[in-house]
C-alpha cells in the first residue's frame, strides 16, 4: 500500500489514485474505436455510391414506413438482401448502401423471423397484402407472424405530414419546398384513384398511386403499410444499375 | 423552510408543465406519458412536503436496521428488490414471446400484445430494468465500502433510483403504445432519451463523489469497471439517440442520421451495450462479490489491469460484425471482425481472473450454492465470449446471421452470466443489508442454482439447432439447381425448438420464483430449518468498517 511509485517511469498507481485521470483515460480508450470506424462513413464518398432512381418517400409511404418500425416489424423482418447466390434467388437483388441513403432510421434488422422484404415491392398483390395483414395464416398456413386487422379500421393522421418532412429535411433528406407544402394533399392523393398523380409523380417519380386497402371511402394506417411494402426495392433499375458497378 | 418551499415549489412547476404538455400532446402516447410526468411529480412534491424519505417513512422494512451499518444503503435496499421486481416482469415477458412464436394466437388479436411491441419490452425490461438496476444497486454499495464513504449527494443518490424507475416506466408503456425510435436496445423516444440523461449524468456524479471522499489512497478494481461503463454508456447513448423530433408535444422524432452511418451508429451502440452495460458493469461486480464471498483475493492484480485497458478499448471496434456481408463498406465489416476476434482474449482475462480466485477455496464449489452460482455465471461468461467472437468470423456469421443462432448466443450471456452473477450478488447482498443471519434457505439457492442451469441448457441448445438448421435451409440447393425449401418451411420446421426453448424459459422463470419467496422469507426475518450448507459468515467487523471521522 505504501509501496512508492518509480519516479521517472510510468505507473498505473498514477492512475488508481486519480479519479479524474482515470476517467479521462478510460474515455479516451473507448473514444478511438468510434472515431476511426464511424466517422470516415461520414466523409469517404465511396461509402454510399449514387445509384439513378432512389428519391425520398411519399407521405404516404412513410406513413407506412413509421407504422412498420411502430408495429416493431424490424424485430423479425431484415430489409437487407446479402450478396450470396440463395439470398439472391430467394429475395431478388443485393441490397445497395444507396437504397437506405434516406432511411432516418435505417431498418436493416438483425433476425429473420420472417423472410427478408427489401425486394417485397411487387412481389405480391395489394389484395394478397391486406389478406396476409389482417390475418397472415389465410395465406401462409406456417405463418406465426401476429395479425394487424386493426389497420384496416384506423385512418391515417391527416394534417401533420408537413412537420414530418420538415424534420425529415432538417436531417437531410431532399425534400424541396413544394414537396413540404403539399404534404398532407399528397398523402391522400396517392390512395385515391381518381385523384390525379400527376403533380405527386413528378415529385416523386415511380410512386405507386391506387387504392391500396380495398377500401375506397378513406385513407386508413392499411393503404400506408400496404403503400410502403408495394415501393420497397422497387426504385432502382438493377439491370441499369448494373454498369454503374465498380470493377475492383 | 425556504429550502422546503423552493422544493415544493420545484416540483409543482415540473407538474403544471407536465399537465400542459399532457394538453397540448399532439398524440397519444405523449400524453399518456406526459401524465405519467405529471403524477411522478405530484408524488415528489407530496413527499418533499411531508419532509421525509417517503419510501422508508411509509415502509420501514425497506429501511433496514440503522445501527449495524454506517453506510448509507437505502437506496441499495429499494434498488436490490427493484432488480428482483423488473427481473421476474422481463423473464415473464420473455416466456410470453417465446410462447407467440410457438403458438401464433397468443398474440390475441390487440395491438399492445403483438410480438413486435413485446419484444422491446423483453429486451429493455431484462437489460436495462432487471441489469440497470443491479449495476446502480451494487456500484452504490460496491463504492462505498471500497472508498470507506459514505455516498456523495444522497438526496441526488435517491433521484437517481426513482429517476430510473421512471424511464423504466416511460419506456415500457412507450413500447406497448407503439413508441419507438426503431432502433434496437435504443427504442425510448427522444424524450424519454433527454430525461434518461439527466439520471445518467446524476448517477456519473454521485458515483465520482463517492470516489473523491474517499479514505483510501488507491481507487479499487470494480471502481474502474463500474466508472467506464458510466462514462461510456453516457456517451453512446448520447450519440446514437440523436434525432429530430417533429414537434416538441408529438413522441415522433427521425434519427439524425441515415441508411450505413445510423446502421454503424446504432451497432456501435448496440454491441458496446453489451459490452459496457453486461460486461464491463457486471465485471465489476464479479470483482467485489466474488473475492467477497470466495474470502480470497483478486488472483491477479497485473492481469486485472491489463485485461481492464485492453477489453474497454478494444470492444468499441466490434460492432461491424452485426452488419457483415450488408451494404457497410468492407473495411469496417473486416476491422470489427479482426477486433471481435481479438476480444476474446481480454474477455477470457476477466474470467481468468474471477475463477482463479477460488484458488485455495476451490471446494466451496460443493458447499456454497452462492459461490457455485458465480462459478457458474463466469463459466457462462467464458463460453459465451468464445462463441461470440467465432460468430464474428465472416463465414460463420454467414450461415448463423439472422437466424436463432443469435438469439442463443445473447441468451447464454444474458440468462448464464448477468443473470447468475446477478442473483449470486443478490443472495449475498440481502442478508447483509437487512442484518440477517444468512439467506432463510441456502437450499433453495440451490434449486434456484439448478432451475437456471438446466433452463439455459435448454434454451441454448434448442436455439443451436434451431438456428443452424434453419441457416442450413435457406441455402440448400437441390440436385435441379434450385432452392429446396420455401420460407415457410424453414418455419414450420423451428416450432418443437420453440417448444423446448419455452421450456427452457420456464425453468429459468421458476428459478427466479423460488428466489422471490426466499428473498421475502430472508427480509421476513426468518430462517428454514433444513440441512446446513457453509456460506460465508456476515461478520460486519470484517466489512471494512465505516471509519467515522470528526466533522472537519
Amino acid at each position: 500500500m505504501t509501496s512508492t511509485p518509480k519516479t521517472g517511469a510510468f505507473s498505473h498507481k498514477n492512475l488508481e489514485r486519480n479519479v479524474s485521470l482515470l476517467g479521462l483515460c478510460a474515455l479516451g480508450a473507448v473514444a478511438i474505436g468510434g472515431i476511426v470506424e464511424i466517422a470516415p462513413l461520414f466523409w469517404i464518398d465511396s461509402t454510399v455510391e449514387k445509384v439513378e432512381g432512389v428519391r425520398p418517400y411519399t407521405p404516404l409511404e412513410l406513413t407506412g414506413r413509421n407504422i412498420y418500425i411502430r408495429e416493431g416489424c424490424y424485430v423479425c423482418h431484415s430489409q437487407m438482401v446479402r450478396p450470396f447466390r440463395d439470398e439472391v434467388e430467394r429475395y431478388g437483388p443485393y441490397s445497395l448502401a444507396a437504397e437506405s441513403m434516406y432511411d432516418h432510421p435505417f431498418q436493416w434488422g438483425s433476425k429473420r423471423t420472417g423472410p427478408d422484404l427489401a425486394r417485397v415491392g411487387g412481389r405480391y398483390s395489394d389484395e394478397w397484402h391486406r389478406a396476409h395483414l389482417k390475418d397472415p395464416r389465410s395465406v401462409v398456413p406456417e405463418s406465426i407472424m401476429p395479425p394487424y386487422a386493426f389497420l384496416a379500421e384506423r385512418p391515417v393522421k391527416a394534417g401533420q405530414m408537413a412537420g414530418h418532412l420538415t424534420a425529415l429535411s432538417r436531417v437531410g433528406v431532399p425534400y424541396s419546398k413544394d414537396a413540404i407544402k403539399e404534404a398532407d394533399a399528397d398523402l391522400m392523393a396517392q390512395a385515391d384513384p381518381n385523384a390525379d398523380g400527376a403533380a405527386l409523380q413528378a415529385r416523386y417519380p415511380k410512386a405507386q398511386v391506387r387504392d391500396f386497402d380495398g377500401n375506397p371511402a378513406k385513407v386508413t394506417e392499411l393503404d400506408a403499410v400496404v403503400a410502403y411494402l408495394q415501393m420497397l426495392g422497387t426504385l432502382v433499375d438493377h439491370q441499369k444499375a448494373k454498369p454503374f458497378e465498380q470493377p475492383r | 423552510m425556504d429550502i422546503l418551499l423552493t422544493r415544493v415549489g420545484v416540483w409543482f412547476f415540473v407538474a403544471v408543465m407536465a399537465f400542459a404538455a399532457m394538453a397540448l400532446g399532439a398524440d397519444m402516447a405523449y400524453s399518456v406519458h406526459m401524465g405519467i410526468v405529471c403524477l411522478a411529480a405530484l408524488i415528489a412534491m407530496a413527499a418533499s412536503m411531508h419532509k421525509f424519505d417517503f419510501i422508508t417513512g411509509r415502509f420501514p422494512v425497506l429501511s433496514g436496521p440503522s445501527v449495524a451499518s454506517h453506510y448509507d444503503d437505502d437506496p441499495i435496499r429499494w434498488g436490490a428488490i427493484a432488480t428482483l421486481f423488473w427481473g421476474i416482469a422481463g423473464f415473464l415477458v420473455g416466456l410470453i414471446i417465446a410462447l407467440q412464436l410457438a403458438f401464433p394466437v397468443l398474440n390475441f388479436n390487440l395491438e399492445f400484445t403483438t410480438f413486435g411491441r413485446l419484444r422491446p419490452l423483453h429486451t429493455s425490461a431484462v437489460i436495462f430494468a432487471f441489469g440497470g438496476n443491479a449495476l446502480i444497486a451494487t456500484s452504490f454499495y460496491v463504492v462505498q465500502r471500497t472508498c470507506r464513504a459514505r455516498l456523495a449527494f444522497p438526496g441526488l443518490a435517491r433521484f437517481v433510483f426513482w429517476g430510473y424507475q421512471l424511464f423504466i416506466v416511460l419506456a415500457a408503456t412507450g413500447y406497448l403504445m407503439g413508441v419507438t425510435e426503431g432502433k434496437e436496445y435504443a427504442e425510448p423516444e427522444w424524450y424519454v432519451d433527454l430525461w434518461l440523461t439527466v439520471v445518467w449524468v446524476s448517477y456519473l456524479a454521485v458515483f465520482v463523489g463517492t470516489i473523491v471522499k474517499r479514505k483510501e489512497p488507491h481507487i479499487y478494481v470494480a471502481n474502474w469497471f463500474y466508472l467506464s461503463f458510466i462514462i461510456t454508456v453516457a456517451m453512446l447513448h448520447l450519440v446514437n439517440n440523436l434525432s429530430m423530433p417533429v414537434s416538441l408535444f408529438g413522441s415522433k422524432s427521425y434519427s439524425a442520421f441515415a441508411g450505413v452511418q445510423d446502421a454503424l451508429t446504432q451497432w456501435w451502440y448496440g454491441h458496446n451495450a453489451v459490452g459496457f452495460f453486461l460486461t464491463a458493469g457486471f465485471l465489476a461486480m464479479m470483482y467485489y462479490f466474488v473475492p467477497k464471498q470466495a474470502e480470497r483475493p483478486v488472483y491477479s492484480y497485473r492481469l486485472s489491469i491489463v485485461h481492464f485497458w485492453s477489453l474497454i478499448f478494444l470492444y468499441i471496434w466490434a460492432g461491424p460484425h452485426h452488419l457483415h456481408y450488408t451494404a457497410l463498406p468492407d473495411w469496417a465489416q473486416t476491422l470489427g471482425m479482426v477486433f471481435s476476434v481479438v476480444l476474446w482474449m481480454p474477455s477470457w482475462g476477466g474470467m481468468i481472473n474471477g475463477l482463479m480466485t477460488l484458488n485455495g477455496a476451490w471446494d466451496k464449489i460443493r458447499t456454497d450454492p452462492i459461490i457455485r452460482m458465480m462459478v457458474m455465471a463466469l463459466a457462462f461468461y467464458g463460453m459465451s465470449t468464445f462463441e461470440g467472437p467465432m460468430l464474428s468470423i465472416k463465414a460463420v456469421n454467414s450461415l448463423s446471421h439472422y437466424t436463432d443462432w443469435t438469439i442463443g448466443h445473447v441468451h447464454s450471456g444474458a440468462l448464464g452470466w448477468n443473470g447468475m452473477i446477478t442473483f449470486a450478488c443478490l443472495y449475498y447482498l440481502f442478508p447483509r443489508l437487512w442484518n440477517r443471519e444468512r439467506m432463510y434457505s441456502l437450499r433453495m439457492i440451490n434449486w434456484h442454482f439448478w432451475l437456471s442451469t438446466l433452463g439455459i441448457v435448454f434454451y441454448a441448445s434448442a436455439m443451436w439447432v434451431s438456428g443452424i438448421m434453419q441457416g442450413l435451409m435457406w441455402r440448400e440447393y437441390g440436385a435441379d439447381g434450385y432452392l429446396v425449401y420455401s420460407f415457410a418451411e424453414t418455419v414450420a420446421a423451428m416450432f418443437p425448438m420453440y417448444l423446448i426453448r419455452a421450456f427452457g424459459g420456464l425453468l429459468y422463470l421458476s428459478g427466479a420464483l423460488v428466489m422471490v419467496f426466499n428473498v421475502w422469507m430472508t427480509i421476513a426475518g426468518k430462517l428454514r430449518v433444513e440441512k446446513p450448507m457453509t456460506e460465508t459468515p456476515y461478520n460486519p467487523e470484517a466489512d471494512r468498517p465505516f471509519v467515522a471521522v470528526p466533522a472537519e
